[in-house]
């Protein structure tokens, strides 16, 4: 039973911390909120020289082979340096849904490329209902061999813009099936949509769209099970990077900003936030992990589920009481545009959302609670 | 990163909850609410009782507890204790909780014990560590005071010097358990000139000392877990002094390394809401005390379980601290604070579930549900975000010595 990370666990954690704050600055995250693609080609290509794409990727199709608690690793420093870009797309969409049903043709296509850069993929789920369950895949799938066509509608598809694979969910008579869509084709038609966060979610019309089937027909929901654990977790471990800058940046605020003759944060009323924000920040930290440590671990499917569905409610709940609060410590200075707490306002509220809020995820902890 | 045990500890954690199986006294099995959150009075008021099932019990389960070195297990051996590794202490601590069997030896153990150890001379120690593991000496503790609660070093207890002999006068409060103590520890102020921190002694006593008056105080919750403790002209000898005069504060404050991750709470607050699944799971339609609209209570049941989870994590994260060698700073704070607050959701939600009936207090009436547990700890942990550090002062504490803000 431990607490720490392993030794390169945390060569992992700080190596990415010192890139990324030379790689990604503040600059680089408000440009990519107006530009077209919202990323920057040069900063994903060395990434990819870095490894990270293929963090998760078997040695044998180019990868790293590390596990999913070390991904998580990364993606808190994501979230602390608020990267822009298809990267949980192209890893948590398309990556590991590959890994885990992919045939041996399909891997050996696609997760070399992922790993060097050269690929970029998102999962297209949610459609205009909004759902996160498997009621919520509607779009209609017709299957014929190892071909699959795509109707329906999908919305909040992150990346579609920039992504040259899809991992399309649709709904077969035999029931939930998954394909593999290129971007590129008459069929699907992307429209980009103007987010709370400057991320690029996108609606997404599939209008006999063509792909490659991926896994068994009808068979989808349950291959999608742990793409959806290791993606709600991930989103997770950057609200936890996220949330734990915020707080960084409002003590140092605090620490700084004088009033009445002396420091703020030399008030009680300040002093008691930050206190708060530092046990969510923790907290958050901590039941993340337990989810990530479950699945990398494989623990008993219950569990697992549950340790995801906790992660989620927390961590969503505590990282916007935590960038609440750093908006209040910094008074009106925060609510501008030029200071930057606000970049991490915006993002925490996108992955909050994704894969389901706190309230969401409640509702299956209680069920799962027989209540 | 783990949350499981290592095969060592697997086999240890057997040998605990193994041995709690077959050697817990009837008495303290089930879920008996002998045992007040807030001090180990269950046990060691059994352990004076003039009822002898109960006194029976209380030793029997010290007797078979130090069979195995356990009366004391974070003490090293050489001092009587298992010398028991700081996992290793975590690991007993959780299964005594589980099965909620009480610690015994109270705060001779857990405080005063450790400081002795740390601070005290060789005659001290011989003295009176023995009768502490032995369970014929209990100890209570003298720090507040009616004028210094969270500002415990302004206390104004004076003890004056005469010939070989403190001369005491003063007034102590909140004096837990001293009505079942033999001896007190206190921290009496013997530099009334010296800055406040730096005047203060730290003494032992026989409570019987003349002079020296032990009066319960009733809580809101009709216990008497704690006492107001009177002082005139108490005469201690000064070779009662633990550690150098004037050093008392510090000496108080010694952090041994012992476990400290609380991790009692954690289990206790966990096992409180499985018991309320399964009440309100197996509850029949006809005889039901839950609330009728009980679906609007569901998410809170769901929080008070994520909370749980969450200080378990703050409590292992104080031990895995421990167990590299790192001292935990704010990290002890964080798991106070924490944990108190959640204890009062827990017991907030508790009553929200069975609405009207949480008006009951006794525990044996046709209408109390789940022998209105819930009512009770609604009460009783009113004082938990209070004592040891409020709320207030572990905020204050995680800003300035955590994050490095400046005091006021």
């Amino acid at each position: 039973m431990d607490l720490g990370l392993t030794e390169m666990q945390e060569m992992l954690k700080n190596g990415a911390r010192d890139f990324l704050e030379n790689e990604c600055p503040e600059q680089l995250v408000r440009d990519m909120e107006e530009d077209d693609a919202g990323y920057s080609t040069a900063l994903w290509q060395k990434m990819a020289e870095q490894g990270w794409q293929g963090l998760l990727i078997p040695e044998e199709h180019g990868g790293a082979g590390f596990d999913f608690l070390d991904l998580c690793v990364l993606l808190e420093e994501f979230g602390r340096a608020l990267v822009p870009g298809p990267f949980m797309s192209t890893v948590l969409g398309g990556a590991v849904p590959l890994i885990e049903i992919g045939s041996d043709d399909q891997k050996a296509e696609f997760l070399p490329k992922i790993a060097s850069g050269d690929v970029i993929f998102t999962l297209a789920l949610t459609e205009p209902s909004a759902r996160f369950d498997e009621e919520g895949v509607q779009c209609e799938a017709s299957v014929n061999g190892n071909d699959v066509t795509f109707n329906g509608v999908k919305l909040f598809v992150p990346d579609a813009n920039v992504a040259d694979y899809m991992i399309v969910a649709g709904r077969s008579e035999k029931g939930v099936t998954l394909g593999i869509v290129a971007t590129d084709q008459d069929g699907v038609d992307i429209t980009q949509l103007q987010t709370i966060a400057r991320d690029k979610q996108a609606e997404v019309k599939l209008n006999n769209a063509q792909g490659q089937l991926l896994g068994i027909e009808g068979e989808g929901w349950e291959a999608l099970g742990p793409v959806i654990h290791r993606y709600t977790v991930g989103e997770c471990a950057y609200m936890v990077g996220l949330a734990q800058m915020d707080f960084e940046i409002s003590v140092d605020y605090a620490k700084e900003r004088v009033q009445f003759g002396r420091p703020i944060g030399s008030f009680q009323a300040i002093q008691h936030k930050c206190a708060d924000m530092v046990t969510d920040v923790d907290g958050s930290r901590f039941i993340m992990y337990k989810a990530a440590w479950a699945i990398s671990t494989g623990q008993p499917d219950d569990d697992t589920q549950i340790s995801v569905n906790m992660a989620k409610a927390w961590c969503s709940d505590a990282t916007r009481r935590v960038v609440a609060h750093g908006q209040q410590i910094h008074g009106g200075i925060g609510f501008t545009k030029d200071y930057k707490i606000q970049l991490y306002f915006r993002r925490q509220k996108r992955a909050e959302l994704s894969f389901g809020d706190a309230d969401y995820h409640r509702e299956l902890v209680a069920q799962q609670l027989g209540i | 990163m783990d949350w499981q045990d290592s095969l060592e500890q697997a086999q240890f954690r057997t040998e605990v909850a193994e041995f709690i199986q077959t050697r817990l006294p009837d008495r303290y099995r089930s879920g008996d609410d002998n045992n007040d959150e807030t001090q180990t009075t269950g046990w060691q008021a059994d352990r004076k009782s003039n009822d002898a099932s109960a006194k029976e019990s209380a030793i029997n389960w010290a007797d078979a507890l130090a069979e195995k070195g356990w009366i004391a297990p974070h003490w090293p051996k050489e001092y009587g204790g298992a010398g028991l590794s700081v996992m290793e202490q975590f690991i007993y601590n959780q299964e005594m909780a589980k099965a909620d069997a009480p610690p015994v030896g109270g705060m001779g153990v857990s405080l005063l014990g450790p400081t002795m150890i740390v601070h005290g001379s060789e005659e001290q120690k011989a003295e009176h560590l023995p009768k502490i593991l032995s369970g014929e000496v209990a100890w209570a503790q003298g720090y507040s005071e009616p004028s210094s609660g969270s500002d415990l070093a302004s206390l104004q207890t004076r003890a004056t010097r005469d010939g070989d002999d403190f001369v005491i006068n003063g007034q102590k409060i909140w004096t837990s358990g001293a009505q079942y103590a033999d001896w007190l520890f206190a921290l009496v102020r013997t530099d009334p000139e010296a800055p406040k921190h730096r005047g203060i002694s730290f003494l032992v006593m026989d409570i019987t000392t003349p002079g020296l008056t032990v009066r319960p105080i009733v809580d809101m919750g009709w216990q008497e877990p704690f006492n107001e403790t009177f002082f005139e002209d108490v005469r201690v000898s000064t070779s009662n002094i633990v550690g150098e005069e004037n050093r008392g504060w510090y000496v108080g404050m010694t952090l041994l390394d012992f476990e400290r991750s609380g991790i009692s709470g954690a289990i206790e607050y966990e096992r409180t809401i499985k018991e309320l699944l399964k009440y309100v799971n197996s509850e029949s339609e006809s005889d039901t005390k839950v609330r009728d609209d009980f679906e609007s209570i569901r998410h809170q049941i769901a929080d008070r379980y994520l909370e749980v989870n969450v200080l378990f994590n703050f409590a292992f994260r104080i031990v895995s601290m421990q167990n590299s060698g790192m001292v935990p700073n704010y990290e002890a704070s964080v798991n106070k604070m924490f944990g108190s607050e959640t204890h009062q959701r827990l017991a907030r939600t508790g009553t929200k579930v069975f609405g009207l009936y949480s008006n009951l207090w006794s525990e044996d009436s046709e209408y109390s549900p789940m022998r209105s547990s819930f009512t009770r700890d609604y009460v009783r942990s009113v004082p938990h975000t209070i004592f040891s550090g409020s709320s207030e002062i572990q905020r204050n504490v995680i800003a300035t010595r955590g994050l490095g803000l400046p005091r006021g």
